[in-house]
């Protein structure tokens, strides 16, 4: 988004940032962003940004990871090394479930990790910080000017309520 | 900023290191003989220690994961530091493990490595199921807490005014900018950190329990052992969390962010998994007797009246009877009292483990295999030694990182935007 040129308005009321996201939405307005120091519930919906992707990869890899755990065991020890302990059967799978188990959770959890910050498309060593406020106590309401005339997006971001707008 | 008071605990938890390393040293160029391990007791405080320790790390991921989940908005305050506390325990606590083996050099045989002898690891022996939990475990609780960290690392790199902090936590955070694409994408990652903690911190104890449970050792053969021990490791770990808490927020003013209410909420929690523990000893007892096994019936009379009674009662003393005070407010509510009461629980539980573990074992089936442990000064050495493993680490995470989640906090104060709205965050 900062690619491009944009407006970006300076909020001191979350609840007056997501009236003016959902306005700026309303008027049709795409690749809309808002920065914030913490999560605010509905700002997504009033930005128009879709669910993440991110639970997807968690299901795909810890199913996988359990799979491969159980692979990996019942190989070793009905192919690789059968053993006979006390007549029990080689693919003795109840003993085999806290190893699959652990498996699923750890291949889930390291996916989920590296999927998070794919989607952010961090880590990065060159953010582009438009304010440094916006992680301590203001908020921020991107409009991005592709299509969008900068006078009107100063004279919306004014009129919802900004207490200062930046081209950025 | 550091006090006088961090200086001087900071000094006695290196102190208490020293110790450990010196043992370390000893017992990597000297062997496994300097413990006062033997026949028939192959076990004593290293896995005391090794099962205390992963019990300590376990309320850290309660309040951070289960908490989180329930919508429970006071664990805001709590979280950070009671995840870095489960961070050094579970460091703390696989040190024992790894350093009992005897052959510290090859610990990596644990892990299923293809190798030049076509050995492979027992995938049926609860002992490398303890391997598999302990570090996925250890890795969840790592990532869930960095996770945690990093917006709180941008907004400390955006108030940095000194060259070299804005670069420091600048590489930490990531390049976090708080966009709420970003924002989107992060609390459904955490989210699912939460839930998978929430799976690990049930299943890790039960699966240290049945390094216990699935032997045929009167004592530990037993069926309850996964519950009580789920219940054991909530206990002591709340209680650490508390006694951690009285001195953090005294020594470094956060008697706003951190009230009389959170710590009453904790104690609380100690004051029910204390009955539950107690419940379990008790059903130990009764199932001893019921079930006419006369080894079974042996191990608990002897609890109760052979040599190691006095830690039985120590512990029973410690973990049942102390936490009953919190039925009165004026004790949930009063810092010294807690403060006691805390390090009473932990002494308990420390007990508890090593009651399980020699009491059952220094009389085994055979009356002319007994024999009494007797801990060596090399034995109490490590014990300290990983005391002050923990509180080292701790105290330097008090001085550099944020112990209390700044982006949470900011949350719960006055006017948050979803009040009226469907909420997630705790």
């Amino acid at each position: 988004m900062a690619k491009h040129p944009a407006l970006i308005g300076v909020y001191s009321d979350p609840d007056v940032l997501l009236e003016a996201a959902d306005g700026a939405r309303q008027k049709g307005w795409k690749h809309l962003d808002a920065y914030t120091p913490y999560p605010i519930h509905g700002l997504d919906k009033a930005l128009g940004i879709g669910h993440s992707w991110v639970p997807w990869v968690t299901l795909a890899m810890g199913l996988g990871g359990a799979l491969g755990g159980f692979t990996l065991e019942y190989w070793v020890h009905v192919i690789e090394w059968p053993m006979n302990v006390g007549g029990k059967p080689l693919n003795s799978w109840p003993a085999f479930f806290p190893v699959m188990f652990e498996s699923g959770v750890l291949i889930g959890g390291i996916s989920t990790f590296i999927a998070m910050w794919a989607a952010c498309k961090l880590p990065t060593s060159k953010p582009v910080i438009h304010d440094e406020r916006f992680t301590d106590d203001k908020f921020g309401l991107l409009i991005p000017l592709d299509g969008v005339s900068p006078a009107d997006a100063e004279a919306y971001l004014k009129s919802s309520g900004a207490e200062e707008v930046k081209h950025v | 900023m550091p006090s006088i008071g961090w200086w001087i605990g900071f000094l006695i938890a290196s102190g208490m290191l020293g110790i450990g390393v010196i043992v370390v040293y000893i017992l990597l160029t000297r062997g496994q003989g300097i413990f006062g391990l033997s026949h028939p007791y192959g076990w004593a405080f290293d896995i005391t220690n090794f099962v205390f320790w992963i019990g300590i790390g376990h309320a850290g991921t309660l309040i951070s994961a289960i908490l989180f989940l329930l919508r429970q908005r006071w664990r805001t305050s709590i979280n950070r530091s009671a995840e870095a506390m489960t961070i050094f325990a579970v460091m703390t606590a696989l040190i024992f493990p790894l350093l009992h083996t005897g052959r510290q050099w090859v610990a990596y045989w644990l892990v299923p490595l293809p190798n030049d002898r076509l050995l492979w690891v027992n995938f049926r022996s609860p002992l490398l199921w303890d391997v598999f939990a302990v570090s996925t475990y250890f890795t969840i609780s790592l990532l869930f807490w960095y996770t945690g960290l990093v917006p709180d690392f941008a907004s400390m790199r955006d108030k940095a005014k000194n060259f070299l902090r804005k670069k420091i936590y600048g590489a930490l955070s990531l390049g976090w900018t708080g966009s709420m694409r970003d924002w989107t994408h992060y609390e459904k990652a955490y989210l699912l950190f939460a839930g998978m903690s929430t799976a690990l911190v049930l299943s890790v104890h039960t699966v240290v329990s049945y390094d216990f449970a699935t032997s045929i050792i009167p004592g530990w053969h037993t069926t309850i052992f996964p519950p009580y021990f789920v219940a054991g490791a909530i206990f002591s770990g709340f209680a650490m969390v508390v006694t951690l808490l009285v001195f953090m927020r005294t020594a470094f003013k956060l008697e706003h962010y951190i009230t009389i209410r959170h710590m009453e909420l904790m104690n609380k929690i100690i004051l029910l998994t204390g009955m539950l523990v107690g419940y379990a000893y008790l059903t130990e007892f009764f199932i001893a007797w019921y079930s006419e096994n006369p080894f079974e019936r042996y191990v608990f009379m002897n609890r109760l009246t052979g040599p190691f009674s006095w830690a039985f009662y120590i512990m029973f003393f410690c973990n049942v009877a102390v936490p009953q005070i919190f039925w009165f407010k004026k004790a949930r509510t009063s810092i010294p009292i807690m403060f006691v009461v805390s390090i009473l629980v932990n002494i308990g539980m420390w007990f508890e483990r090593f009651n399980i573990i020699v009491s059952s074992l220094h009389r085994d089936f055979l009356p002319t295999n007994w024999d009494n442990f007797v801990p060596t000064i090399y034995d109490f050495g490590w014990t300290i030694g990983a005391f002050g493993l923990f509180l080292t680490l701790f105290l330097l995470f008090v001085r550099v990182f944020p112990t209390v989640s700044i982006a949470e906090i900011k949350h719960t104060l006055p006017k948050p935007a979803d009040s009226s709205k469907e909420g997630v965050h705790g």
